[in-house]
């Protein structure tokens, strides 16, 4: 880098991969060439800079301006206006949608106002194929502090002070996790990398491999040294190439410079990680199916306890952690526990991803601090409704979480409100429904993804998301009767209470939700007798296990 | 109770709370086993603890034991599967609230929402543990019409029929197969509501490694697994006027066919049982039992050679069809090892075709022999190519005591009220060492009755071998025969077979004799057996019931049975000779593994 007077940042995320970003590259690249500026202007992909909806994205350094949707054809004239001439290409620019104005710098764009990147804070600006990069910008420092400098369980202590939850879905504080593994006894010890990541929508995790490998190959290293393990496993869908790609080009650098392998930084402390690939069941996120599959195994949950801390990976201590939660551990290292708890809510720190998808006008990725509230991220961030649409709910969690209505979008979002509100984090999925959506298409819609994804092994799962599934069919058939909702809410409740893993007692959460806040759009379905459409209001016989 | 006291002598107990009663339990418990003490009886499915034979299934998969968790500020309860749940110190537990008790009637419902409404014409029609649940938790009505599993039934084997639509996964018989009997044939395929349990790849069962033991049958709670069905045949034979029909009883047989009609297990029942069969029609009632004689004059002969000749040792035995099935798909290398003796049943078979059709002027051809077997590999068995290339088969039909069973219903005999009558002459003549060969330790007990005389040259005066019996699945005893010590292995189990064998191919231990019995117990538990229930203890009554019916022979030990000695004089010359080895020897094949 050091030579080069500008770099040339071309997003190499899926995304903006599937928008001829490689082509934009490639003809940037032939063109720098053909004028004689090959020496002193470098192109680099990226990762993922999140702002999808926009892609591809060029940005250029150090002039700190930013183009979207950059197509093949554009490459002539960023390379003979800006680069020759010193000229932005205004027709590139991002342009504000309420003042119509143009912007270029990427903290001046409402999408990136408010979010504050540290998952994310190496994606789009380094070179995920360049370990110097990472390095340039401060990675391994952490590592080589936890390990040179930290005893285990001081490692664990900042992990813990630092509030830190796992950003899986869960939200189980991440230093305890260490801590219990840690305290188990054994010669052999795993910590495994969670990244078959699954949720409709969310992509969080791959931009993080794609974008910045060597942030969760760090964490990873300094989890391994706090827990007392010295071999890692990566398990990645193999539907995500490029982060595989990453991930393996990442690793062999890593081996090359000693930051993988024996006597890491000339400790006793040694560690090296291998990459299983899963083959994209949504049910092998849940880390006992996760770690089944590891060992070959059918990959279906089995019954905590015991928990896999305590017997994981062939039968030894484990520690399964998330992508997005690894990569928040080098900063925390870095710059200490208490800057990091300085973000977010009482009992949630730090910053959450969300990928932004459905009725919003900024698709994309977004890190925002925990505490911010819904109508900031959706409105301000996301730039609102498109079509002058009004805004009907959000669902927040994925498939295994709820919606939340307008009333409820001034709560400051954090594990514990949306579990409140009948949602739940889960792994930042957020989609957005408009007013033309109706919600029990949208229930059965996740309804049909969970009985897809369920893995069978317990019968409210293998049988009851399909009944679930069905009767919802049968709503929206208007083939439905009043006991038929009866039973449809009795049987939600049922399949939440007694299902095996957490796939499949979240599975009824998109049903329970809708029907408390859209109870009419439900009842709009029935054709009873004395039951004119969409009036009065419905009590069901039965209440049994009906609290909510 | 007075056992279970026992049980828990050294383990630390604990205080829990079930529904209103306070108790004292041992530490590690489960809540169901908990609750038991308690008296409550909290239902189960997909559980089933079988410890005596070391196979616990817990893979929690039905949800039909949900109860609920009290939680400490009375606002959190959650409901927990019972059978896996362990109880800890101050757990509280309700299995009475409508929550738990709607949740475990809903997961039966649920289960029959997506099973086929048969029952009438189910072969498990009343040994049904889903059915029998369904009438226990109340369910009357299944609220949920919609798709249900549509899978062919595979009938590609002679021995077991999988109706995988019958399916409730609750993986038992996968636990057996892979955990207790080490086969690894069978694991859940498909995923979500496709999910069932088959061989890899859903293969038809006749491709598969499968060595037809029939546990998996033994510990289906449905139908999904079951025996092919022979009895039409059967009735078929005995009604042409052109055949002779001739049937054989295995030795578990008598002690479980009793349980059938509601007799206590353990209940002896040879008598009634030749009387019922003779009621059914059979032209000649004999007993595998003669077989079983004829076996041990054969094998004891061959292990002494083997010992005289410097010949490979051990000696394997070979009654048990899906122990060599075993042998020939997983330790091929081993082929040598085992005798090359037919199974009983079969030598039987092959003596009712010549020498007891040549002595009584029938043409073998119109002889049709019957064995009753407790056995479901036997059904496969008797259809292997080398047994069956002469121009008569061996064996012709092989049906199970429950088959055994249906028939003498279907013929409306009053089985527990009949009179007892005798085996026919000659076929039906035995000793009690072939008694014993339904039990695990019976055929090697019996061999060593016959070896010891014929190696030392003295009358044995104690024919029990304490060191040879006993429900263990794998047992290492030593016989002191003349100056010399047998070293005896006996494994039953197929797990416990491959841990045998394995000591065998690295040359571990040493032994000159094993005996294998691929279904734990023996053949009292064979796949074809009564249903058991997951009560073990009625398998061990049938073996005390075995053991007694032994002590009942005025003859125990095989070359005594005069009948046998006539077969030699009249046909077969020397034991172990030439005729012998033509007629009742076989041969072994490498087979692939899947």
């Amino acid at each position: 880098m050091a030579k080069t007077r500008t770099n040339i940042m071309v997003c190499g995320g899926t995304g903006c991969l599937a928008t001829e970003s490689d082509k934009v590259m490639k003809n940037l690249e032939v063109i720098i060439k053909a004028r004689g500026y090959a020496d002193e202007v470098q192109v680099i992909r990226t990762g993922c800079f999140g702002f999808c909806e926009q892609g591809p994205i060029v940005k250029i350094e150090p002039d700190n301006v930013f183009y979207v949707k950059v197509g093949p054809k554009d490459a002539k004239d960023i390379v003979d206006e800006h680069i020759v001439k010193g000229r932005r290409v205004e027709r590139l620019l991002y342009e504000e949608p309420v003042e119509k104005e143009k912007v270029n710098k990427q903290e001046d764009m409402p999408f990136y106002k408010k979010q504050v990147r540290v998952a994310l804070r190496n994606c789009g600006l380094i070179n995920p194929e360049d370990i110097y990069e990472y390095v340039a910008l401060g990675g391994y420092e952490a590592l080589g502090k936890a390990i040179t400098e930290m005893t285990q369980d001081q490692v664990i202590d900042i992990v813990k002070k630092s509030g830190l939850r796992g950003r899986g879905g869960g939200g189980f504080p991440t230093g305890l996790k260490w801590e219990i593994t840690k305290k188990n006894e054994s010669d052999v010890k795993f910590i495994i990398c969670n990244a078959d990541e699954g949720d409709p929508g969310a992509f969080m995790d791959r931009s993080i491999l794609e974008g910045d490998p060597h942030s969760v190959l760090e964490a990873m290293a300094i989890g391994a040294y706090a827990i007392g393990a010295d071999k890692g496993i990566i398990y990645i869908r193999a539907e995500y190439p490029l982060a595989i790609s990453r991930l393996n080009t990442a690793i062999k650098q890593a081996r090359e410079l000693g930051l993988l392998g024996k006597n890491i930084f000339g400790t006793d402390f040694s560690f090296d990680i291998d990459l299983k690939y899963g083959a994209g069941a949504f049910v092998c996120g849940e880390e006992t199916a996760l770690i089944n599959s590891c060992e070959g195994k059918r990959g279906e949950p089995n019954y905590k306890p015991p928990y896999p801390a305590e017997e994981g990976y062939w039968g030894h201590p484990t520690c399964v952690n998330n992508v997005e939660t690894f990569a928040n551990i080098p900063p925390i290292i870095n710059r200490g526990p208490e800057w990091f708890a300085s973000m977010g809510t009482e009992k949630s720190k730090g910053t959450k991803v969300f990928a932004l998808a459905g009725k919003i006008n900024n698709v994309g990725l977004v890190e925002v601090p925990m505490g911010i509230t819904l109508r900031e991220i959706i409105f301000e961030i996301g730039g609102g409704i498109p079509k002058g649409k009004r805004f009907k709910a959000v669902q927040t969690g994925g498939p295994s979480g709820g919606v939340i209505t307008e009333e409820g979008l001034d709560t400051p979002i954090d594990y514990d409100s949306l579990l409140e509100r009948g949602s739940m984090m889960g792994s930042g999925g957020m989609i957005i429904m408009d007013e033309d959506d109706n919600m029990v298409n949208i229930a059965k819609f996740y309804l049909e993804f969970t009985m897809d994804e369920a893995c069978g092994r317990c019968n409210t799962g293998r049988i009851g998301t399909k009944r679930l599934y069905e009767m919802l069919h049968k709503i929206t058939s208007g083939k439905a009767r009043m006991a038929d909702l009866d039973a449809l809410k009795q049987l939600a409740y049922m399949v939440k209470d007694s299902s095996l893993c957490g796939l499949c007692q979240t599975a009824p959460n998109p049903v329970i939700s809708t029907m408390k806040h859209f109870w009419d759009e439900y009842l709009a379905f029935i054709k009873d007798e004395g039951h004119p459409q969409g009036e009065g209001r419905y009590t069901p016989k039965n209440k049994i296990g009906m609290k909510s | 109770m007075a056992g279970n006291e026992k049980k828990h002598e050294d383990k630390k107990m604990i205080h829990i709370r079930i529904n209103d009663q306070e108790l004292k339990v041992p530490e590690g418990i489960t809540v169901v086993e908990a609750a038991h003490e308690a008296g409550v009886k909290i239902p189960t499915l997909c559980h089933l603890d079988l410890h005596d034979i070391k196979m616990v299934n817990q893979t929690a998969s039905c949800r039909v034991c949900m109860v609920e968790l009290v939680d400490a500020s009375g606002n959190r309860n959650r409901l927990v599967p019972a059978c896996v749940t362990k109880a800890h110190e101050g757990m509280a537990v309700r299995t009475d609230t409508i929550r738990a008790i709607t949740a475990r009637r809903m997961a039966v419902e649920l289960l029959l929402s997506n099973h086929p409404n048969e029952c009438f014409t189910c072969p498990k029609n009343l040994e049904c543990e889903l059915q029998s649940l369904a009438e226990e938790l109340n369910v009357r009505e299944i609220r949920w019409e919609g798709e249900r599993m549509d899978y062919p039934k595979d009938l590609s084997s002679d021995a077991i029929v999988k109706d995988s639509n019958k399916c409730i996964y609750c993986r038992r018989c996968e636990t057996m197969c892979n955990e207790v009997q080490t086969c690894g044939i069978l694991s859940g395929i498909g995923r979500g509501f496709e999910a069932f349990v088959g061989p890899a790849f859903n293969i038809p069962m006749v491709e598969s490694s499968c060595t037809y033991c029939g546990q998996c049958v033994q510990v289906c709670p449905t139908a999904a697994l079951t025996e092919a069905y022979h009895v039409d045949k059967v009735w078929e034979a005995i009604n042409d006027p052109d055949k002779h029909v001739i049937v054989q009883t295995a030795p578990a047989i008598r002690v479980a066919l009793g349980e059938l009609f509601g007799m206590e297990p353990g209940t002896i029942v040879t008598g009634k049982m030749v009387t019922a069969l003779k009621r059914m029609g059979f032209d000649a009632v004999f007993d595998t039992d003669f077989g079983a004689d004829l076996t041990i004059m054969e094998e004891a002969s061959e292990l002494i050679y083997r010992i005289q000749n410097n010949k490979t040792l051990p000696i394997l035995t070979s009654c048990c069809p899906a122990w060599v099935k075993f042998i020939e798909h997983q330790f091929p290398e081993l082929l040598e090892v085992p005798s090359t003796c037919k199974s009983p049943h079969i030598m039987f078979g092959t003596i009712a075709k010549t020498y007891y059709a040549e002595k009584n002027g029938i043409d073998p051809d119109n002889i049709v022999v019957v064995s009753i077997m407790p056995c479901i590999a036997k059904k496969a068995e008797a259809k292997r190519p080398e047994l069956t290339k002469d121009e008569h088969n061996n064996v012709d039909i092989v049906v199970t005591t429950r088959e055994l069973g249906a028939m003498i219903k279907e013929a409306g005999i009053e089985f527990v009220n009949l009179p007892e009558s005798e085996y026919d002459r000659p076929l039906g003549e035995t000793t009690g060492a072939s008694v014993i060969f339904g039990t695990t330790g019976g055929v090697i007990e019996a061999a060593v009755r016959t070896a010891y005389e014929w190696m030392t040259g003295e009358e044995l005066k104690n024919v029990e071998f304490e060191q040879l019996r006993g429900m263990d699945g794998f047992k290492k005893a030593t016989v002191r025969v003349g100056d010399k010590d047998l070293r005896i292995g006996i494994a039953s189990g197929l797990g416990n077979a491959r841990e045998l064998l394995e000591e065998i191919r690295e040359g571990k231990d040493k032994y000159d004799a094993i005996e294998i019995m691929a279904c734990p117990g023996g053949c009292i538990a064979g796949g074809g057996q009564p249903y058991h229930h997951g009560n073990y203890e009625i398998v061990k009554k049938r073996q005390e019931a075995i053991y007694q019916e032994d002590r009942n022979k005025k003859l125990r030990k095989s070359h005594e049975n005069p009948e046998i000695l006539k077969l030699y004089k009249e046909y077969l010359g020397e034991p172990f000779g030439e005729v012998a080895h033509r007629l009742l020897h076989t041969h072994f094949e490498e087979r692939e593994r899947i």
